[in-house]
């Protein structure tokens, strides 16, 4: 069953076509991913999505209420984790909890409960009664995917959930977006400028200034890159090349004294080119295709990195400043 | 109306007014100030009038006063709340806009109605007597007022979207209004254009009244300008259209 459905979505702010006529669909129970650079305005199709917004012209519906017109309907729908915290830093985990559960009118004999096994969820229980402010980046993220789910939402929205964390919390915080599905029957969609993070997500959207450039499973996607490359270097580059091809269906050459190939499972890949040829193996390396590689493929350009803009600067800098003060 | 999100809103504001204590303790010191500085200052110039001094005059308007800062900076928490993001929090919850104000009006409503009756306790140190009866209906006034004013600065905090107009708001807003509002001058003595400014703003209504109830006579320079019920009237005229605009307010899209 389809849960979201886009049609010709439009949303235009003065003359910037942040979204430009976008259409797609989002299959229950799944893990939809949208990938972009900075600007391409996937913050822009998550704020029409969850009410905030209104389209400019075009339709988007939600577990079957027009996002637009039924808001009350499509809000009791869904959760979500905004780009930007938002929580409130001068309350406790377990107060911002209980908010929540109030706004969403949970049942008064179902609250504490709710909400004791949220914070046993993501691992908060012995900080649940410290005041927010007192949290690293990677605690309030998890809280705030917690605070999404207390209402057990049909959608759940992570407008780039693993952004600003260090490598080791990111995973950590992946692997547990990748359970929810499973472990709460709840649709996930998300964004995200990492071609990692899309790979777990069943289908992926590319955006690009407002326009879905590429849409379709990971496999899908790599086709169009052409999946991860496989450089080899070897005693006798010809020998292994033709050695390659008997156990191997893939374009083989050679560059630049190696040999490359590439494979859309080119982990798999390895093993089968050492057991043939080795002995005269002298290095293996594998390059995955990254978000930047579909990017340049698909239009021709780098993907921009991820920056702070000033504005974000500026208002990490107040912050801190009202933190200390 | 959604009584959970309107008491949890409530909930919210007060804890957080709680556990900020310098709050707390400016919104108690600046009518202290006020009162005896000002008021004390001016006493030795101002003749008394019909056995009326003027500290005992400005004593409403310094309620006033009281309710204004804090109800106003109650609801101008709002650009904080969107500043720092929570309020996304709130407007994506299926809440109705009209809730979330009546919460925040509520919340100014209760943390200024403290406050001012802290400053109301301060009655016999002017020398002044009142009934229980004049007290209570004092505090009832403050609240209806502290209401009336957080739903306006609801409706000013929906058209603001970062704190760098929180200064705007108390220099060209704020603080005329207190002393357009007959705080400190009965609203009778003032030059015609400033007058009409005073009868167009809500806080002369709650200063008024509470001086009808204070300080309760019928002529003379320093008694009040209205009658209590059309003071009262007003002021809940003028609250119902605020919560009603500041709940539309909000309710619009970009
Ligand atoms: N409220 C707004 N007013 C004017 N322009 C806006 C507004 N919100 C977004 N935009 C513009 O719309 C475009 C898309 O922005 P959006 O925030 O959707 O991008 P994004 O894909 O989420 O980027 P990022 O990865 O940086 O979060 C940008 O050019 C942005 O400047
Ligand atoms: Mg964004």
């Amino acid at each position: 069953m389809k849960i979201i459905t886009v049609k010709n979505l439009v949303k235009t702010f003065g003359h910037i076509r942040a979204v430009d006529d976008i259409s797609f669909d989002v299959e229950e129970g799944s893990i939809f991913g949208f990938l972009g650079p900075n600007g391409a305005g996937k913050t822009t199709t998550i704020n029409i999505l969850c009410t905030l917004l209104a389209p400019t012209s075009g339709h988007a519906s939600l577990n079957g209420h027009d996002c637009n017109k039924e808001s009350a309907e499509v809000r009791k729908s869904i959760g979500i984790v905004f780009q930007d915290s938002s929580l409130d830093k001068d309350l406790t985990a377990r107060e911002n909890l209980l908010f929540h559960a109030y706004l969403y009118n949970v049942d008064k004999s179902e609250r504490k409960k709710r909400i004791g096994d949220a914070l046993s969820f993501v691992d908060l229980e012995d900080r649940a009664d410290d005041l927010v402010r007192k949290f690293s980046g990677g605690m309030k993220r998890r809280l705030e995917v917690a605070r999404g789910l207390i209402h057990r939402p049909k959608v759940l929205f992570l407008d780039e959930p693993t952004l600003g964390l260090d490598p080791q919390s990111r995973a950590n915080l992946w692997e547990f977006i990748t359970e929810l599905p499973r472990k709460h029957a709840v649709t996930i969609f998300m964004t995200t400028h990492y071609m990692e993070e899309a790979e777990a997500c069943d289908n992926i959207a590319v955006i690009d200034k407002g326009k879905i450039i590429a849409l379709g499973s990971p496999t899908d996607l790599k086709k169009i890159i052409g999946g991860d490359i496989i450089y080899i270097k070897t005693d006798d580059n010809k020998k292994a090349m033709s050695d390659i091809k008997k156990v191997i269906e893939a374009d083989v050459s050679e560059k630049d004294g190696e040999i490359y190939l590439s494979s859309l499972k080119g982990d798999l890949c390895i093993p089968v080119i050492i057991r043939e040829i080795g002995e005269r193996v002298i290095s293996v390396r594998m390059q995955r295709p990254t978000l930047n590689d579909v990017f340049l493929k698909l239009t021709g350009k780098e993907i921009r990195d991820e920056t702070a803009t000033p504005e974000d600067n500026i208002k990490e800098a107040v912050r801190s400043y009202r933190r200390r003060h | 109306m959604e009584f959970n999100a309107i008491y949890v809103i409530v909930v919210r504001e007060f804890k957080k007014f709680i556990r900020e204590r310098s709050r707390l303790f400016s919104a108690i010191a600046r009518p202290l100030l006020w009162l005896f500085i000002v008021g004390g200052g001016m006493s030795r110039i101002v003749p008394a009038g019909e056995g009326v001094s003027y500290i005992q005059f400005i004593f409403p308007g310094i309620l006033g006063l009281t309710i204004l800062f804090s109800s106003i900076f109650s609801s101008i928490s709002i650009i904080w709340d969107k500043e720092f993001g929570f309020m996304k929090e709130i407007l994506v919850a299926p809440v109705s806009r009209f809730s979330v104000v009546v919460g925040k009006a509520t919340s100014g409503m209760i943390i200024s109605t403290i406050q001012a009756v802290i400053v109301l306790g301060l009655f016999p140190f002017i020398g002044l007597q009142l009934s229980f009866v004049q007290f209570f209906s004092a505090v009832l006034i403050c609240a209806l007022l502290g209401f009336t004013i957080a739903s306006f600065g609801i409706l000013l905090a929906s058209y603001y979207e970062s704190y760098e107009s929180f200064s705007v708001i108390m220099n060209f807003i704020v603080m005329p209004m207190f002393f357009l509002s007959g705080a400190m001058y009965p609203v009778k003595l003032l030059p015609s254009v400033l007058k009409i400014a005073a009868k167009a703003n809500p806080l002369t209504y709650g200063i008024d009244a509470l001086r009808n109830v204070i300080l309760p006579m019928e002529t003379g320079r320093m008694s009040s300008d209205f009658s209590i019920y059309s003071d009262v009237l007003i002021i809940i005229a003028i609250a119902v259209v605020f919560v009603f605009v500041g709940g539309k307010a909000f309710e619009r899209k970009q």
